[in-house]
């Protein structure tokens, strides 16, 4: 049956974004929304909006049974979960399943192989994708076995765990026991999963991730790979496609790795298999697979010229994989800048409020996904993104050139944003020569630029 | 198609007559699921499988759409979306009718989030003077479900 109607589990920008694929393919939209989204961009655009609950997203936008009544309740064939809150809780996948609405994403047993980290670290092993030297740790005298035969520096990582939280790192095996105990403590408060694992700890090295898009049986194609190795504290702030500076060989080798680890799962929808490339040696190995469509789709959409979001709805509605991965065409380089309402001259502490004015820029090559528009409150219960700018261009330089021209042109007031930060890092020589690893940005920090206020 | 009151009345005594605990009725656009036994505190539970279009099918009234009620009344508003019964059973007299005295424990009808049910007390002690929610029907978060003439 195909498609009709979709309930959208999220909110802002993302929710703004499913809408308007859904507009063009004819598809109506029910937005579940907070007390603190009734007023938004996407509340707006909806053809219905229903409130789930209370602005905390514990009780609402987090709320399984709630969103699966929500859809029941309205006849929605489907659920979009965006990205974030319930996108990759299976239990939300598992009752969409029983109760016969399409889930617009993987099967849940896909979300539970990708979302144990150790379980998706076997996974990559039996797909033959390489993964950083480590491994479970089940007691403190296997813990120290196996911390001697990784070496120092090394990281605890959550096996439950993401974004940083329930993550140490030990420069000295001394200090193991005690990283352990945090990390754990740690991941039990955050995830609910005590569980952690030890991974070498590998220096200078670059986040890169492959879009993948599977039909659940089996058949997987790449759409091409992003560089978001610009991270403050495990946090994505600019994201580009092409990867810079990367071989010929090396990125085929990534874009094949993650497709041998799809096609191991065989799974279903739009994901990204990420890796942390060690350019010196010139290996990468496998860090996590995220199950759903992630913030900074639209770099690989600029390039390829493909709506990931209508992808996905083809997929969920059994109409598989359109393309062959022949028919993927890359074009020139797309460059995304995620606009935060943060203070960089404040240590990047949100600032949660409303708008007074927003001006975003329209220009060749510049698209700006966002759903701030003058008088939209920025709650202080969910993230600080307000816009992401995305420049593209034939080649890297003309894609910069735009996109720092767009950054020049946006006007937000009544809250602090980073766009004046990200400014100074596209001046920066450094990132301007491309291919920047993840410790780039501390260290551009530590440099103390005058960082302008948006 | 649709279902009047008098066809599900029927239905529900056929079921009642038969041996079985759960009837699942299902049509081109209307499935309907009964079920009996423990489960018999709750209601019917229907779904529309054939969506209409959003714009024609009934929007539930929404929290936004009830004017803010006069002095000396005050609503009650929904502690869940989910869908809303004014009976503990199909068939059993309403939780509450219009022109009763209630308190503030008094329940007034049922929510029900994917099987759950949920009691929904008056919060508020008074005589009920509206009841907006229809049984059976999808309510969001926060809409008004009764008023009530606060009580003194």
């Amino acid at each position: 049956m195909p498609i009709k109607r979709i309930l959208i589990a999220n909110r802002g920008e993302i929710a703004v974004r499913i809408i308007r694929t859904c507009k063009a393919l004819g598809i109506e939209t029910v937005l579940a929304v907070s007390t603190a989204d009734r007023e938004s961009l996407g509340a707006r655009l909806a053809d219905r909006v229903l409130c789930i609950g209370p602005a905390p997203s514990s009780e609402s936008y987090l709320k399984v049974e709630t969103i699966v009544q929500a859809a029941l309740g309205t006849a929605c064939d489907a659920i979009h979960p965006g990205y974030g809150f319930l996108s990759e809780r299976a239990a939300l996948a598992r009752l969409c399943e029983k109760e016969g609405v399409a889930f617009i994403g993987p099967a849940a047993q896909q979300i539970e192989a990708v979302g144990d980290k150790l379980r998706a670290r076997a996974e990559a092993e039996a797909a033959s994708v390489p993964v950083v030297p480590g491994g479970a740790v089940a007691d403190s005298a296997e813990a120290e076995a196996r911390g001697r035969r990784i070496g120092a520096p090394l990281l605890v990582k959550a096996v439950g765990g993401g974004g940083g939280r329930g993550m140490k790192r030990v420069d000295d095996l001394r200090q193991l026991p005690g990283a352990l105990a945090l990390a754990s403590a740690e991941a039990g408060a955050a995830f609910g999963d005590a569980r952690v694992y030890l991974e070498r700890l590998i220096e200078n090295g670059r986040h890169i991730e492959v879009q993948i898009l599977g039909d659940g049986e089996g058949g997987v194609i790449h759409v091409g790979e992003r560089d978001c190795s610009v991270q403050r504290r495990y946090q994505k702030l600019i994201e580009e496609t092409p990867a810079p500076h990367l071989s010929p060989a090396l990125r085929r080798d990534i874009h094949a790795a993650a497709v041998r680890f799809a096609r191991h799962l065989r799974y279903r929808g739009a994901g990204t298999v990420e890796f942390l490339v060690d350019i010196e040696r010139q290996s990468f190995y496998f860090l996590e697979m995220n199950a759903r469509i992630q913030v900074e789709h639209p770099v690989t959409e600029f390039v390829s010229g493909l709506d990931l979001i209508a992808e996905q709805i083809a997929i969920a509605d059994g109409q598989g994989l359109k393309l062959a991965q022949d028919d993927v065409r890359l074009d020139g380089c797309a460059i995304e800048c995620r606009i935060n309402a943060e203070d960089p001259a404040r240590d990047f502490a949100p600032s949660p409020g409303t708008i007074t004015e927003a001006v975003w820029p329209t220009a060749e090559g510049i698209r700006v996904d966002t759903h701030i528009v003058a008088g939209a409150r920025v709650p202080p219960y969910y993230d600080s993104l307000l816009a992401k700018v995305i420049a593209h261009g034939p080649d890297r330089g003309a894609a910069l050139r735009r996109l720092d021209n767009a950054l020049a042109l946006c006007r937000i007031s009544g809250v602090a944003s980073n766009i004046g930060f990200h400014r100074a890092v596209l001046a920066d020589s450094e990132f301007a020569s491309g291919g920047v690893d993840t410790a780039y940005l501390p260290r551009f920090l530590a440099r103390g630029p005058s960082v302008v206020e948006g | 198609m649709s279902l009047t009151a008098k066809d599900v009345a029927e239905i529900l005594k056929l079921l009642e007559e038969s041996a079985f605990n759960e009837l699942v009725l299902e049509t081109g656009e209307l499935k309907v699921e009964l079920r009996r036994g423990e489960a018999a505190a709750r209601p019917v539970r229907t779904r529309e499988s054939a969506a209409p279009p959003v714009a024609a099918a009934a929007k539930p009234v929404a929290g936004s759409q009830i004017a803010a009620p006069p002095p000396g009344l005050a609503d009650v508003p929904s502690p869940l979306l989910g869908v809303f019964y004014r009976a503990p059973k199909p068939g059993e007299p309403p939780f509450v009718e219009v022109g009763q005295k209630i308190e503030e424990d008094t329940i007034i009808g049922i929510i029900e989030v994917m099987k759950l049910m949920n009691s929904v007390r008056a919060g508020v002690r008074g005589e009920l003077v509206e009841i907006f929610a229809q049984n059976a029907t999808l309510v969001e978060y926060g809409q008004p479900l009764v008023r009530v003439r606060a009580a003194g």
